[in-house]
C-alpha cells in the first residue's frame, strides 16, 4: 500500500459495519464460458471508513457491490459484513439486520431510482413504513431528513418535478431513512452536471461526517475518489484484481479543485492507464 | 494587464449553493390554460363532428335515401326525449347497469388473478400466455353458443360472454404492466426492504398501473360489446337495452332502433372519456407526460 499524506488518526465512530471481503472470486456463467469477474479480491473498509473502488470498464465494480449488498454470492472466497456471513444467512438481503430493526446496507446508484407514482416525502418514508415505523412518526422524520438534504420545500412534489441532482440527493435522504450502517454507491452522481456533482461531493461528504457510517463508493472518476475517499482502490480489467491501494490522507472538508486531490489523483491516472494499456496489446 | 487571480472574498454556503441551482434547474414551466378553455378546446372537435354526421344524415332524408326506414334527425331526437321520459327506459337502463357492473366486475378480479399468476410463473406463462392473446382475438359473439349450453338463455350466459370476451384483455393489461416494471425500481425496493406481499404492493403493482389501466379500458370496451352481443340474443325481464332494441326492431320502430343506438353509443363514450380522464391524470402523475400536454 502506498501511503501519499499521512492519515489523520481514525475517530470513533458510531457502530457501523465492517466490510470484509477474503479471497472473493466470482465467475459469471458456467463451465468453459464462464466469465472471471473478480478473481481472488481481498479488500476490508473498516468500520465508518470512505472506501472509493475505481477502475475502467469491466473491472468488476458492480459484481463486487452486488456481493457486498448481498444481491449476490461469491462462487469462492467469503464476504463478511458486520460480524456476520452472508453465507449463514437464508434471504440474500436479509442479514445485517441492525438494533433499531432497519436493513444496514443502504445502496444508491446512477439513477436515483424514485418510485414515481409517490411524493417525494412518500419515498423518504417507504423504507420506515416497511419496518413497521408508525406514521405520524415517519412523516416526521422524512421531512427532517429531506430538510437535511435542503429539499424541505419539495416534500409534496413529485419525482419528475425535479432535476437529477434533486432526485439523487432524495435517494440519500431515502437510503439515509434505512438507518443505514453501509452505504453502498454505484456511480451516483456519473450521470450529473460538473456542477451539481460539485455540490453533491460536499453534501455526502458533510453528511458523512455528521453520521459516520461507512461508504464503499463506485466511480471511474479519479478526482471523484481522491476527493472523497479515505481509500482509492484501484482495481484490473478483466479479471478484476486489485491492482493497488492508496491512503489519501488530506484532511477534510476537501475541494476537488486543490492540489493536494490533483497530485493523488495525478499518480492514480498514471497507474490507472498502465492498467488500461495492458489490454490494447 | 495583469489579471487578478485572489480569490473573490465572498464565500458562498452549500446551503445557498444548492439552492441556487435548484431553482435554476427546475426551470420554469409554462402556465397552463384556465380550464374552461382547455374544456373548450377538447370538446369543440367533438360537436363538430356530430354536426356534421346530423347534416349528412338530414340530407340522406332530403334525397329519400331508403325512406322507408329512415326518419329525420328530428323525429329520432323527440323520440329519445320521450324515451328519456318513461320509467321503463330507466327500468331497462338499470338492468344493463347491474349486468354491466357485474359483469365487469368479475372481468377485473378474474382478468387481474389470471394476469399476475401468469407474469409471475414462468410454467403458467409458456402454458396458457399465448392462449390468453388468442382469446383476446375472438369477437365475444362466439362466445354465445358456450354460454347457451352451459346457463341456457340467462343473465349468467351474458356474464360468461363478458368474462371469456374481456378479462384476457385486463390479464394482459397486468402481465405486460408486470413485465415492463423497471428492474432499477424492484432492486431499490428490496434494497429498502420490501419482500414478498410487501414488495408486490408497495412497488410491482404500482409501477405497473399505467399498463393495469390501460388493459382495464380496453377490458371495459370488450365487455361492453359482449353485454350488448348477449342482450341482443338473450331477452331478459325487466328488458335491457339490448333487448328494447331488438324487440323495437321487430315492431317496426326504427325510430326508437335509432334513439336506443345513439344511447348505447353515448354509454360507451362516457365510459371511455373516464378513462381516458384516469389515464391522463395517473401518466402526468407518473411524470409519463408533461402535465400541461393533455
Amino acid at each position: 500500500m502506498t501511503i501519499l499524506a499521512p492519515r489523520p488518526p481514525v475517530e470513533a465512530r458510531r457502530a457501523a459495519p465492517v466490510v470484509d471481503l477474503a479471497s472473493v472470486t466470482k465467475l459469471h456463467g458456467h463451465g468453459p464460458d464462464a466469465v472471471v469477474a473478480l478473481q481472488d479480491v481481498s479488500l476490508t473498509a473498516a468500520s465508518g471508513e470512505f472506501v472509493c473502488l475505481l477502475g475502467a470498464s469491466g473491472c468488476g465494480k458492480s459484481t463486487l457491490l452486488n456481493l457486498v449488498a448481498g444481491f449476490d454470492q461469491p462462487t469462492t472466497g467469503v464476504v463478511t459484513v458486520g460480524m456476520q456471513s452472508p453465507d449463514h444467512v437464508d434471504s440474500p438481503t436479509g442479514r445485517g439486520t441492525d438494533l433499531a430493526g432497519g436493513s444496514t446496507t443502504a445502496m444508491l446508484f446512477q439513477d436515483a431510482n424514485l418510485f414515481p407514482w409517490l411524493t417525494i416525502a412518500a419515498n423518504v418514508e417507504l423504507p420506515m413504513r416497511l419496518r413497521g415505523v408508525p406514521k405520524r412518526e415517519r412523516e416526521a422524520a422524512a421531512l427532517d431528513l429531506l430538510e437535511r438534504v435542503r429539499l424541505g420545500g419539495f416534500s409534496t412534489k413529485h419525482p419528475h418535478e425535479l432535476s437529477g441532482g434533486m432526485r439523487q440527493r432524495v435517494a440519500l435522504a431515502r437510503a439515509l431513512a434505512q438507518d443505514a450502517g453501509l452505504l453502498l454507491m454505484d456511480e451516483p452522481f456519473g450521470a450529473l452536471d460538473a456542477i451539481t456533482r460539485d455540490l453533491l461531493h460536499d453534501e455526502l461528504e458533510a453528511l458523512w461526517i455528521e453520521r459516520g457510517f461507512t461508504v464503499v463508493f463506485v466511480t471511474h472518476n479519479v478526482r471523484e475518489a481522491a476527493r472523497l475517499g479515505d481509500r482509492i482502490v484501484l482495481l484490473t480489467s478483466r479479471p478484476g484484481r486489485v491492482a493497488e491501494t492508496w491512503s489519501v490522507g488530506i484532511e477534510r472538508p476537501r475541494r476537488i479543485d486543490s492540489p493536494e486531490i490533483a497530485s493523488i489523483a495525478a499518480t492514480v491516472t498514471d497507474r490507472l492507464r498502465m492498467e488500461v494499456s495492458r489490454h490494447g496489446h | 494587464m495583469a489579471i487578478d487571480t485572489r480569490p473573490t472574498p465572498v464565500i458562498t454556503t452549500l446551503d445557498d449553493a444548492l439552492a441556487g441551482l435548484d431553482a435554476l434547474e427546475r426551470a420554469s414551466r409554462p402556465p397552463r390554460d384556465r380550464p374552461s378553455r382547455r374544456l373548450l378546446r377538447a370538446t369543440w372537435p367533438k360537436f363538430a363532428t356530430l354536426a356534421c354526421i346530423l347534416v349528412v344524415w338530414q340530407i340522406a332524408v332530403w334525397v329519400h335515401w331508403q325512406r322507408h326506414i329512415l326518419q329525420t334527425p328530428a323525429h329520432v331526437g323527440s323520440q329519445l326525449v320521450s324515451l328519456l321520459s318513461s320509467s321503463l327506459f330507466w327500468q331497462s337502463c338499470w338492468a344493463t347497469a347491474q349486468q354491466a357492473g357485474l359483469g365487469y366486475l368479475l372481468v377485473i378480479v378474474i382478468g387481474g388473478l389470471v394476469g399476475t399468476a401468469v407474469a409471475r410463473i414462468r410454467v403458467l406463462r409458456s402454458a396458457v400466455g399465448s392462449l390468453i392473446t388468442g382469446m383476446q382475438t375472438m369477437p365475444s359473439v362466439l362466445w354465445y353458443p358456450l354460454g347457451y349450453m352451459v346457463f341456457g338463455q340467462t343473465s349468467k350466459a351474458i356474464i360468461l360472454m363478458m368474462v371469456l370476451g374481456a378479462a384476457p384483455a385486463v390479464a394482459n393489461g397486468f402481465i405486460s404492466g408486470i413485465d415492463q416494471v423497471p428492474p432499477g425500481l424492484v432492486r431499490a425496493g428490496r434494497i429498502l426492504g420490501a419482500r414478498g406481499i410487501a414488495l408486490d404492493r408497495h412497488v410491482i403493482l404500482p409501477a405497473a398501473f399505467p399498463s393495469i389501466l390501460g388493459g382495464l379500458k380496453q377490458g371495459w370496451a370488450f365487455a361492453w360489446h359482449a353485454l350488448m352481443a348477449g342482450e341482443f340474443l338473450i331477452t331478459l325481464t325487466p328488458l335491457s337495452l339490448g333487448g328494447r332494441t331488438v324487440n323495437a326492431l321487430s315492431y317496426g320502430d326504427y325510430a326508437t332502433v335509432v334513439a336506443l343506438m345513439v344511447v348505447i353509443v353515448a354509454v360507451g363514450i362516457a365510459v371511455d372519456g373516464v378513462f381516458s380522464w384516469a389515464d391522463r391524470n395517473l401518466r402526468s402523475r407518473y411524470g409519463l407526460i408533461e402535465a400541461s400536454a393533455s
